[in-house]
């Protein structure tokens, strides 16, 4: 992996240019769409995921709402990341992401930008806020598997 | 004058330090309070020495704890100046709150009826009379707040009429703080012969209160924002009102007799509302802290906090990054924004330096018409908080801003 991905500027500013400019960052009127609306009690971010998916593609992904800049900026990268790729691949990268925020070995590569997010565990109370869109999406994909059953 | 650093010595918990060594600085005390070592000797004993059902058994023991816990009820009475049968042990403001909507919200609103709230309620004193409303096809409506956010006596005078049943206030509210002239409120209220429900979660713990003075027929408050133990709290209610009212909750404790056709004699309240045995060490608990607070004396406790909270507030309005959202109150509430911060973002931030304050989205309605903000940072201090806590916080609020914020990941 390029050594850039390690420093502690680039990965600042890739959170900061994220939440100041997020991508895919506006709901779909479309009923293609399906939707996964993701508020909690026990935290200020209350954001809508949609994923348009056909034949276990995500065509595409997009997300709104009123979020901190972790949630915001992590549910960004998640919709440039997973955006095209299939269910399969996009399961696997969620999977090296969660393992990331866990501390735990994973493969930087199939990560990209989301390595911004490595240092997120020192406060614990915020693993939360990067996992809120993952989630969402997470969701959608089976729920979407299930419609197609 | 408080010895504050005496004070201090009373709370475990003030020595704490968080996880990267800091001094803990608590500034969440209008979330929930920390404990004296008195409220805990007191739960800790309960279960030590004493340990038996109240209100059963004729043995040594059971007659003690019962002794215990109808003098807690004496406490209580006395600090609120009510009489001690108006005094009902609940879990805490919001069953107290929505005991009060149920039992007598129920029982007596009819069509046409109006519940009369304000857009600065917390949602424990909303959200029972929406359901009572539903019920009843009663109508709840708003006081409209000033453009500070405050509830203003002649705007209530406007909204007043014979279909008022019930006016439900905070008598300090809970994001913005400000102390509600509930006296006034009643004096009013009673005119048109509606009832005066009175929560009192952020008001009783910071300010003198007396019942009879107020003439409110219902006060609420819980134990844990007043230094007592968390899951128990009051209602308070005029006499004959809890007599009208019925319980929540049946069962043991709640009755006097009852046969198998279904008639069942209750006994008079407060004991009426008391099924199933209550939590008795936090009953207990919950007499200590008013002793403990009693003895510090409810005076010099509201006039260190505002003091404090001036001293507070001089401070952050020097610092360009701050936004302030209620710059003149009479509670030790602040509610503040970092500029071009989330809230979250700035707790976060916050917390890495040991101090506690919470971020909050709150009635959206009440934030977005009158603060043009979604959500905020509260400060709330309390009298075991100390100027130099207050300078530290200061020092860590002027380093936030939207470069700074994501430090504390890296």
């Amino acid at each position: 992996m390029n050594d850039m991905m390690k420093d502690p500027m680039i990965l600042r500013s890739i959170i900061m240019d994220h939440y100041k400019y997020p991508k895919n960052h506006k709901l779909n009127d479309s009923n293609e769409y399906i939707e996964k609306h993701m508020a909690s009690e026990s935290c200020i971010d209350d954001i809508r995921v949609q994923a348009l998916i056909k034949n276990a593609i995500l065509e595409d992904i997009c997300f709104d709402g009123e979020a901190c800049t972790i949630a915001t900026s992590s549910t960004s990268i998640m919709s440039d990341l997973l955006k095209g790729k299939t269910i399969t691949d996009a399961r696997q990268i969620i999977s090296e992401y969660r393992k990331m925020i866990d501390q735990k070995e994973y493969d930087e590569e199939l990560l990209e930008e989301a390595v911004a997010f490595q240092n997120v565990g020192n406060q614990a109370n915020r693993i939360h806020c990067a996992t809120i869109g993952w989630d969402a999406i997470e969701s959608l994909m089976e729920e979407s598997e299930k419609q197609n059953g | 004058m408080l010895n504050v650093k005496k004070i201090r010595k009373d709370f475990p918990m003030l020595s704490n330090k968080s996880k990267k060594g800091h001094d803990l600085i608590y500034f969440d005390n209008a979330a929930t309070t920390f404990k004296p070592q008195a409220v805990i000797d007191a739960v800790c004993e309960y279960y030590t020495s004493y340990s038996v059902n109240a209100h059963r058994g004729d043995y040594e023991l059971s007659y003690q704890v019962d002794q215990q816990y109808e003098s807690s009820r004496k406490t209580v009475a006395n600090f609120i100046h009510a009489d001690v049968k108006e005094i009902v042990f609940t879990s805490g403001a919001s069953e107290s709150l929505n005991l009060v909507a149920y039992g007598y919200g129920q029982k007596y609103l009819t069509e046409g009826d109006i519940v009369l709230s304000s857009e600065a309620e917390h949602a424990s004193n909303i959200l029972p009379w929406m359901k009572a409303c539903e019920v009843t096809k009663a109508t709840l409506d708003f006081i409209p707040l000033l453009d500070t956010g405050k509830i203003d006596v002649e705007a209530f005078k406007l909204k007043m009429n014979h279909h008022v049943k019930v006016v439900t206030l905070a008598q300090v509210t809970n994001v913005l703080g400000y102390v509600v002239d509930i006296q006034k409120i009643c004096e009013i209220a009673h005119e048109y012969g509606a009832i005066v429900v009175v929560d009192g979660a952020q008001s009783l713990p910071h300010m003198p209160v007396d019942v009879k003075q107020l003439d409110c027929d219902f006060f609420a408050f819980s134990a844990h924002k007043l230094c007592g133990p968390t899951g128990v709290g009051v209602l308070y209610g005029k006499y004959e009102l809890l007599q009208m009212s019925d319980p929540f909750m049946f069962g043991g404790g709640s009755n006097a007799r009852f046969d198998m056709c279904g008639n069942i004699l209750l006994k008079d309240a407060p004991y009426r509302f008391e099924s199933g045995t209550p939590a008795i060490e936090a009953v207990l608990g919950m007499k200590a802290a008013i002793n403990y607070i009693m003895n510090i004396g409810m005076e010099h406790i509201h006039a260190y906090e505002l003091e404090l909270r001036e001293y507070l507030v001089a401070q952050m309005r020097q610092l360009e990054n701050v936004v302030i959202y209620n710059d003149h109150n009479d509670s030790g509430i602040v509610t503040f924004n970092i500029k071009d911060v989330f809230s979250q973002d700035a707790a976060t931030y916050f917390s890495d330096y040991g101090i506690a304050i919470r971020s909050g989205q709150h009635c959206a309605k009440l934030l977005m018409n009158k603060l043009n903000t979604s959500s905020t940072l509260r400060a709330s201090v309390y009298f075991y908080n100390t100027k130099e806590e207050v300078d530290h916080f200061i020092k860590i609020c002027s380093q936030i801003n939207a470069d700074t914020m994501l430090d504390v990941f890296f």
